[in-house]
């Protein structure tokens, strides 16, 4: 029954707002809008019908473990596209990362032991500590690059553990790493323009390293000293998502008194999933206002870097590319950052690449994070849905602005049988200098 | 006869299961009826069970299932309702249209679209708009309400004044009768005057008679050229007589909207530099056709009567953009009222052109005198205005004021020869005073037509017709 009264609501700390969830006048305007609802047309699966639950167990109408709201929260793929639309300021992301953290720490007892120490392992060691994580990545290169993976593969052994999809969504390692350890990259015209604080990052370090070495030579270009402080750690979004909002609230205290000790003008990020994460930093630290203060102060100065070229400036040498792009919008550029523009702008300044745009350019992929290895039915719909779009408009490359999504996409184009390839908008501007 | 019942048996849930097998197309999870208990408004109620699903013939036997077992049945599009018509009677099915949402025909010799009830009205015109072709009916909640809705509650919107409302654009309709008979009334033909006209009977009956599972839709040449204007004024009756004054100059632009200085005030709040910041009222003009030197005629003629009857300024929006950024201004009224306060009652009240300045000063007397805020737009045009009493519904003082508000404003608008609901519909929210618009003889002969139809009373109870206790049983807390 709804009412009730023994139900378990949301407590403690790190509970979704009454003031956010109150906003929410039910129009039903961000259901268009939702990948999930799109995939199953179900209103439970909408931002609006999550809304409700969330207020439902706010006033102890709907337990906190119910199977069915556990779900939606899980289902959700936090890409906040119903937030960009809400005309009502409904703020979707907090409502559901809180929500999340609850059904967490609700949940955490009743864990079997190995899902917790997975758990553990994963969400609070790896992306906790970059050393660890550049460890775990030096046996997945070996692995991948051994020809342990085929023997793997044929054996069988990962249908029977179940890790199939996500041995296969595993990033490809780079050959070499990107570690930050307090290098500093000059401008290449004097005086430099700006003093850039790069994040690294913690997927970005070990499986783009190529993206970030394509950042720092594009900042140069464009008359920006770059230092990479050995201090910073990863961003946490990931650790917040899945409901650990005591480690996600350290790990935001790492990169911000980093880049205080580094006096950079600018904090500038490469994957839009991190950039969002940074540029919320403040919503971390609601009980706590000192911290609050400086995480406000640290996100003012974060940019993602396609915001940030887009604004001071690129450097005009670009040499062509000669091709069709279609541009995929990460959630968390487009939606959660509003920064759509920035992107197309740059890559309209490419010589000989013509942009055109695929249909639901800004639909999730599905990627959403570790969300193709909690939610793999869903993701694969997204996906499919989202290579088909890409598809239609016949592009020789497509671009994006996020590892996630550029994973995804290559795995759906690989799957379905493309030799399209998928590039960071970065990388695009750093191959178009190369060919000057 | 109708059984209250608050649980659906294993039998009769197996039996649906059987009915539908589509994926998840019988919903009954705690969640799923939390999800499908509320619209637009804000009421609530927990339905029996979800239903989705996907033809008419699955529609069919799960009416035949309802009227064997004496089952409410409250049917569904998005839940965008602003009267409260899809939430769920005591113990309903909620039948859900959303998974029936294909275009099936769009025909340019015939100029019709057949459809079914789950498309969303902005994606059929957008689809229509590629052929060249035009669906003029522009709720503001066209993005998110699905064209069944639309019909089922006689949807308007902002062209309505040059275009007409939905029921004008039906051309026929496939409907599930109660007890499952599946029926078509209306046609393709532009002429028909074959029996009685049972399609406009549908139209507009908020689900209380059946459920439409197809609509055949009448479609019109897109206008080559449209044009925006924004017209500013120091005082909301000059606003009004412009209204009247362009009406009777014998123009007759796509739209003529007004919003007045508290409304304008909200809008402003979170969408700067569309309306200046202090003003009493604003209209915006649309005007469109096929020759551009005609639409920007027509629109100076629109500025220049205004101007006579003192507006302070008239901008003429030159690039596609401005236009845009004046309707997504028009477009985001009703959320911003809703950031000013945490409640508010919208109310849909019409009134012959003629008497717009008056309606406006009535209601904002009795805002006055209630101590109340209430907020004025709409389609000033059709004498369509949406009333907007700002409230919080947890403050029961509040609310009696509210309620006492409400009740004079649709006596005000009867007063001046108006009528309760111009487009969204009489559902929960108004039926107390639906005998003093029509009088107990009109809604004798409707119970009659309704009795008829649906002899068991299993269609959507509880909406449109009065409960017993008339006006003072109106209560806007559950």
């Amino acid at each position: 029954m709804i009412d009730n009264l023994t139900a378990c609501g949301f407590i403690g700390q790190d509970v979704p707002s009454e003031e956010g969830y109150s906003k929410c006048v039910r129009c039903g305007l961000c259901l268009p809008s939702c990948p999930t609802y799109l995939e199953t047309l179900v209103e439970t699966s909408s931002p609006r019908g999550r809304i409700a639950l969330i207020k439902a167990v706010s006033e102890n109408r709907l337990d906190v473990t119910s199977p069915g709201f556990m779900h939606q929260m899980s289902e959700c793929l936090d890409c906040r596209a119903c937030e960009a639309v809400c005309p009502s300021g409904v703020p979707y992301g907090q409502l559901v990362e809180t929500a999340r953290t609850q059904i967490a720490r609700a949940t955490r007892d009743r864990q079997a032991f190995t899902t917790r120490a997975m758990r553990w392992l994963l969400i609070r060691q790896l992306f906790g500590n970059l050393g660890l994580m550049r460890f775990a990545a030096v046996l997945t290169r070996f692995y991948q690059r051994s020809g342990l993976r085929e023997t793997v593969r044929r054996s069988g052994i990962l249908c029977a553990l179940k890790l199939e999809d996500a041995e296969k969504l595993a990033p490809m390692i780079s050959e070499r790493f990107f570690v930050p350890a307090n290098q500093r990259f000059a401008s290449k015209t004097e005086p430099p323009k700006a003093i850039v604080f790069l994040h690294a990052g913690c997927v970005m370090h070990v499986a783009f390293a190529a993206i970030n070495e394509a950042s720092v030579r594009v900042l140069q270009r464009a008359g920006c000293t770059v230092v990479v402080p050995g201090d910073q750690g990863c961003c946490g979004a990931i650790t917040v998502h899945a409901g650990e909002m005591e480690w996600g609230r350290k790990m935001a205290k790492r990169n911000i008194a980093s880049f205080e000790r580094s006096r950079a003008d600018f904090y500038v990020i490469n994957a839009a999933g991190c950039g969002s994460a940074l540029k919320e930093y403040a919503e971390y630290f609601a009980h706590d206002p000192q911290w609050k203060a400086r995480a406000q102060a640290f996100s003012a100065k974060v940019r993602d870097i396609t915001e940030f070229l887009d604004a001071i400036g690129i450097d005009p040498n670009l040499g062509p590319i000669e091709g069709v792009v279609t541009y995929q919008e990460p959630c968390h550029l487009v939606h959660a950052q509003r920064i759509s523009a920035a992107p197309r702008n740059l890559l309209a300044q490419i010589p000989g690449l013509r942009l055109v745009e695929m249909p639901e350019s800004s639909l999730c992929c599905g990627s959403a994070g570790i969300y193709n290895l909690t939610q793999p039915h869903m993701s694969a719909e997204l996906r499919d849905r989202k290579i088909k779009n890409a598809l239609s408009v016949a592009p020789t490359l497509v671009a994006t602005a996020n590892p996630g999504c550029q994973m995804q996409v290559a795995a759906g184009l690989a799957a379905a049988g493309s030799s399209v390839g998928v590039k960071h908008v970065v990388e695009l501007l750093d191959e178009a200098y190369k060919n000057a | 006869m109708l059984q209250a019942r608050d649980r659906l048996s294993p039998e009769l849930l197996a039996e649906l299961r059987a009915l539908l097998p589509g994926a998840s197309s019988v919903l009954c999870s705690e969640e799923d009826l939390l999800a499908y208990g509320y619209d637009g408004t804000w009421f609530e109620s927990r339905p029996l069970v979800v239903v989705m699903p996907q033809s008419a013939e699955e529609v069919a036997a799960v009416h035949r299932l309802a009227a064997r077992e004496g089952i409410p049945i409250t049917p569904r599009g998005m839940g965008s309702g602003l009267s409260g018509g899809a939430i769920p009677s005591p113990g309903a099915i909620s039948l859900n249209l959303m998974r029936m949402n294909r275009i099936l025909k769009i025909d340019p010799v015939n100029r019709v679209a057949i459809v079914e009830p789950g498309v969303i009205t902005a994606d059929l015109q957008k689809a229509v708009e590629r052929e060249g072709m035009f669906y003029p009916p522009d709720p503001s909640s066209l993005k998110q309400s699905a064209i069944g809705g639309n019909v089922a509650e006689n949807a308007g919107g902002a062209r309505c004044l040059k275009y007409g409302v939905t029921a004008n654009y039906v051309a026929a309709l496939q409907i599930v009768l109660p007890a499952g008979e599946i029926i078509r009334v209306g046609g393709m033909t532009v002429k028909n005057v074959t029996g009685y006209d049972l399609r406009s009977l549908f139209v507009g009956a908020e689900g209380t008679l059946g459920t439409i599972t197809e609509i055949t839709l009448w479609l019109l040449p897109k206008p080559r050229f449209a044009m925006t204007a924004l017209a500013i004024f120091d005082d909301v009756g000059a606003a009004a007589r412009t209204v009247t004054a362009i009406m009777a100059a014998g123009f007759l632009p796509t739209s003529i909207e007004l919003l007045d200085r508290l409304t304008i005030a909200c809008v402003s709040a979170n969408v700067a530099g569309v309306f200046p910041g202090d003003c009493d009222a604003v209209l915006i003009f649309a005007v469109d056709g096929n020759y551009q030197a005609i639409v920007e005629s027509e629109l100076e003629e629109c500025a220049r009567i205004a101007r006579e009857h003192g507006a302070t300024r008239v901008d003429v929006a030159h690039s596609a953009q401005d236009s845009e950024r004046i309707w997504n201004a028009r477009r985001a009224i009703a959320p911003a009222l809703a950031r000013r306060r945490p409640n508010r009652l919208g109310e849909d009240i019409c009134v012959p052109r003629s008497a717009i300045a008056q309606m406006l000063a009535r209601v904002h007397e009795i805002a006055a005198r209630h101590q109340l805020e209430i907020a004025v737009f709409g389609h000033a045009g059709d004498g369509n205005l949406h009333p907007n009493i700002l409230c919080d519904r947890r403050n029961r003082e509040e609310i009696a004021r509210v309620t006492l508000a409400a009740r004079e404003i649709f006596e005000a608008a009867l007063e001046l020869g108006g009528t309760l609901s111009g487009e969204h519909g009489i559902g929960i929210l108004k039926k107390q005073f639906m005998e003093l618009d029509l009088g107990s003889d009109v809604i004798a002969l409707m119970r009659r037509i309704k009795d008829a139809i649906d002899p068991q009373g299993i269609m959507n109870p509880g909406k449109v017709f009065p409960d017993p206790g008339g006006m003072d049983a109106f209560k806007l807390q559950p």
